[in-house]
């Protein structure tokens, strides 16, 4: 099984440096921690570089349609303590912007201009947002649970 | 020298044409030669059909695959058939291409195969023209095959075809050197440029022992100039996806396809008649007759080309250019200063 | 006046070493690359919207479509997800896990051996792509005896496998086994240690360990960059504990790397099939799994080392029958993001030669 890091300690240091900025979330994978978004390039950044976390891998950049907001899931990873963490930043549905961690991991690059794509979130200050599998001119984003499924 | 079955052949038609039908001297003699480059363009085609079914089946062996088997004796009407479907093809010229050099692209390089075989002996005596010159004439006429596929390259209005024609240039250009000095070293012991009087010096040895280094020179050379795996750049179908000839459909690229193979047996026979002993029979075995002894020297010479084209993978470009000028120049330049020395010593002892 | 003008080449969608519908438009100086752009999508399905129409169960033959020369470790992924999400993952009987390893380690080989086949093409080595074919066919023909399909298995079920296996799969398997390593060798022989192959592919494209990490890749590529890391070992899922097996790691992270990185996984696979061939125990094949399946309310993020790296299921569930949200982290999609980087400055035949050391799959990078 996955292995559990102590995230009241992680969420009480992130808080002390960034101020009032990270909260446990509570789910069933108990690893997920939840961030406001004007934060969350200082917390990835922090998260990265910290050596007592060291999560040098991005494993995962998703982003949910819950009825009442959008989540973005961040799974990161750690080759050296081999220990996980779910980040999560709950956006506006009606304008979801979340600032573009392209600058912590490269690798976000791709991932979220294909969220901008299928789930029309707005990352800022990505270097090159564009629809990445559908078609510029197409309209809407499909992933939402609003978009309408026609055969 | 006893005459060899084709010149009683064409004696015949001479006499024939002359006695019979009353041709005068000139005519016979016009006649006999428009009737023989006939028979050479025959010989190229029929080579063809054989060479095709020879390729596909040595690729097969090589591949553990069958290779052709449906159409006549283990696929040997395989060829035939293509041809018959590439000539039901639209001729596809691109818009915006250069038209008329697009048009005769392929053809001028069909020409220059074709002209080249003008001075190659497929036997003691059955030659077009011997010219005393016959070893230069090939040479001159071969290196003009650059510029028809920089023709198809360029008039294509392809990227692909333009990188394709660019590479060829320089690749043909670049190996062009070291395969005329590989040639040289033959030269010099024969004294003479004529191909058959090189075929009479071999009577005793082939040059293929006092000039191993030219003969691989010469061989990896040919390669490139062929166009042939591994030095098939020009082609690039990884990443050109064919290169100078991407554009071209049905006929045309059928054209390209018997122009190469064309000069694949002519530089076989070059190779088999400069450094493998030409018609000369091997151990005495004389009962044989020449031409079929020049023949399966030539086919020799394919199957090896064949071999390295299908085991090797592709060269760089960079890699092709230094090997060609670093390595390939100074060896065969290497190898005319010995085999000058080697003459001037022999002469010395000699007398 | 002469004057000189890049040349923009579009390489793509039908292109021969594209391997499949990628376009990439690339800015020549000469056949310098200048500047490469991914162009992607041309194999768009909506795989993730369809999952959210499609029960669990459903969703279990749109795997194969995914990455198309790996459909058994896609599937495997797929219901190691589900069944971490039901919490069942204890309770897949023991000769379900070694089927699971058996044809999960074929179906690497036969990934691996199309990676070097491809490889071998698009240096032009015509003969080595066949030898590659005709290994991975003998693979897929094992897959069809178990399964009945050769690339789309359709075979893992959750809570175990779809039926046992057939009479005189195990002998068959085994011989072929037997046999591999004398085709790796072969593929040595004619492609590894083949001059004219080494001077392509060393030195081409490399990745620094930090690069390779920053951009994400994972599995083959993220070992031959020099990182020791292998879910398989790190990780361990299914019953791969109990097997001993080295990681191959690679130096200097250049197409060389990747190519030997993967020769090497291949005979590890090899030694992995052979024991779990010897071990495998009688005994039933589905673990008792309710006939609809209905997780609980709740999320998982789960991924195994597929043959192209990490391919990661998260499901977000919703308690229904359907995943409320289902997303594919696709190895591929993330490794071709390094590709305008990789091509940055190098020749026009060197970058097909590395595009093809990353091993990208279509269908996976477009879903």
């Amino acid at each position: 099984m996955d292995k559990i890091i102590n995230r009241e300690a992680l969420v009480g240091e992130l808080n002390k440096k960034f101020g009032q900025c990270a909260e446990i979330f509570e789910d069933n994978t108990n690893q997920s921690i939840k961030v406001k978004p004007d934060k969350l390039v200082d917390i990835m950044l922090e998260l990265r570089d910290n050596p007592n976390y060291d999560f040098k891998v991005l494993m995962n950049l998703n982003s949910v349609d819950y009825p009442e907001n959008f989540t973005v899931v961040y799974h990161l990873n750690s080759l050296t303590h081999l220990h996980k963490l779910t980040v999560k930043v709950e956006l506006d549905k009606a304008d979801p912007q979340v600032p573009s961690i392209t600058s912590v991991w490269k690798a976000a690059n791709v991932q979220e201009r294909e969220a901008y794509d299928l789930m029309g979130i707005v990352f800022t200050g990505h270097p090159n947002l564009k629809r990445i599998l559908l078609v510029d001119e197409f309209v809407g984003h499909p992933l939402r649970k609003d978009f309408k499924l026609q055969a | 020298m006893e005459k060899s079955f084709f010149n009683t052949i064409a004696d015949a038609l001479r006499n024939w044409l002359m006695n019979g039908l009353g041709f005068s001297d000139t005519a016979a003699q016009l006649t006999a030669t428009a009737i023989w480059t006939l028979v050479v363009i025959l010989f190229i085609l029929m080579n063809l059909i054989v060479l095709v079914w020879l390729e596909r089946k040595f690729s097969a062996f090589f591949q553990q695959r069958r290779g052709p088997n449906r159409l006549g004796p283990a696929g040997f009407l395989q060829f035939p058939v293509d041809i018959v479907k590439v000539l039901g093809k639209e001729d596809i010229i691109p818009a915006n291409a250069d038209k008329t050099v697009f048009k005769i692209a392929s053809t001028c390089l069909f020409i220059t195969t074709i002209l080249a075989w003008a001075v190659i002996p497929l036997g003691d005596g059955v030659i077009l023209a011997d010219l005393n010159i016959g070893l230069f004439y090939f040479l001159a006429i071969g290196s003009t095959a650059t510029v028809s596929l920089m023709m198809g390259g360029f008039s294509s209005n392809n990227k692909y075809s333009l990188i394709g024609g660019m590479r060829t240039v320089a690749q043909m250009i670049s190996y062009e050197i070291p395969m005329i000095f590989s040639l040289l070293g033959v030269v010099m012991m024969v004294g003479s440029l004529r191909l058959s009087d090189v075929v009479a010096a071999q009577q005793n040895m082939w040059f293929i022992v006092p000039q191993a280094i030219a003969f691989l020179v010469y061989f990896v050379a040919t390669v490139a100039e062929t166009n042939r795996g591994p030095f098939d750049l020009a082609e690039g179908e990884q990443e050109l996806v064919a290169g100078y000839f991407t554009e071209y459909s049905g006929i045309r690229y059928a054209i390209w396809m018997i122009a190469e193979y064309g000069n694949l047996v002519a530089v076989s026979t070059i190779a088999s008649i400069m450094f493998l002993g030409g018609w000369n029979a091997p151990f005495g075995l004389t009962f044989i007759p020449g031409f079929v002894w020049l023949l399966l020297k030539i086919y020799f010479m394919i199957f090896l080309f064949m071999w390295v084209k299908w085991t090797y993978p592709r060269i760089r470009i960079d890699h092709l250019m230094h090997f060609g000028w670093k390595f390939l120049i100074p060896v065969s330049l290497a190898n005319i200063l010995v085999t000058g020395i080697g003459i001037y010593v022999y002469r010395l002892i000699i007398g | 006046m002469l004057k000189t003008q890049e040349l923009t080449l579009n390489l793509g969608p039908h292109h021969p070493s594209t391997h499949g519908v990628f376009r990439c438009v690339l800015n020549l100086e000469g056949e310098y690359i200048q500047k490469a752009v991914n162009h992607l999508g041309y194999l768009h399905r909506g795989i993730e919207k369809l999952a959210e129409s499609r029960t669990y169960t459903q969703f279990i033959p749109y795997n194969g479509r995914l990455d198309y020369v790996a459909g058994m470790l896609n599937e495997w992924t797929y219901v190691h997800a589900v069944e971490k999400l039901m919490g069942i993952t204890e309770e897949i009987p023991e000769r379900a896990q070694y089927i699971r390893v058996i044809l999960g380690e074929l179906q690497r080989l036969a990934s691996h051996a199309i990676y070097i086949a491809s490889m071998a093409l698009d240096v032009a080595g015509a003969t080595a792509w066949f030898y590659g074919f005709r290994d991975r066919d003998e693979i897929l023909d094992l897959l069809e005896m178990v399964s009945g399909q050769r690339l789309m298995p359709n075979y893992m079920r959750i809570g175990g496998v779809a039926a046992d296996l057939p009479e005189g799969f195990i002998e068959k398997c085994q011989a072929l086994i037997d046999e591999f390593p004398n085709r790796i060798a072969e593929q040595e022989g004619i492609l590894i240690g083949n001059e004219i192959f080494q001077a392509r592919v060393k030195n081409v494209g490399p990745i620094s360990k930090e690069m390779a990490l920053d951009y994400g890749l994972t599995g083959p590529n993220l070992r031959a960059s020099g990182v020791d890391t292998d879910l398989r070992r790190d990780e361990p899922y299914g019953i791969y504990d109990r097997f001993d097996f080295k990681v191959p790691v690679g130096e200097k992270g250049d197409t060389f790397d990747r190519v030997l990185v993967r020769i090497e996984e291949m005979k590890e696979s090899v030694k992995i099939v052979k024991k779990a061939l010897r071990d495998i125990p009688e005994g039933p094949v589905m673990a008792k799994v309710p006939k609809v399946i209905k997780p609980p309310v709740g999320e998982v993020y789960s991924r195994i080392e597929n043959a192209k790296g990490h391919l990661g299921f998260h499901i977000v569930s919703d308690g229904s029958t359907k995943p409320y949200r289902l997303r594919i982290y696709s190895p591929c999609f993330v490794n071709i993001g390094i590709f305008p980087e990789m091509a940055k400055g190098i020749h026009l035949m060197d970058a097909v030669v590395a595009l093809a050391s990353l091993d990208i799959v279509l269908g996976e990078i477009d879903r």
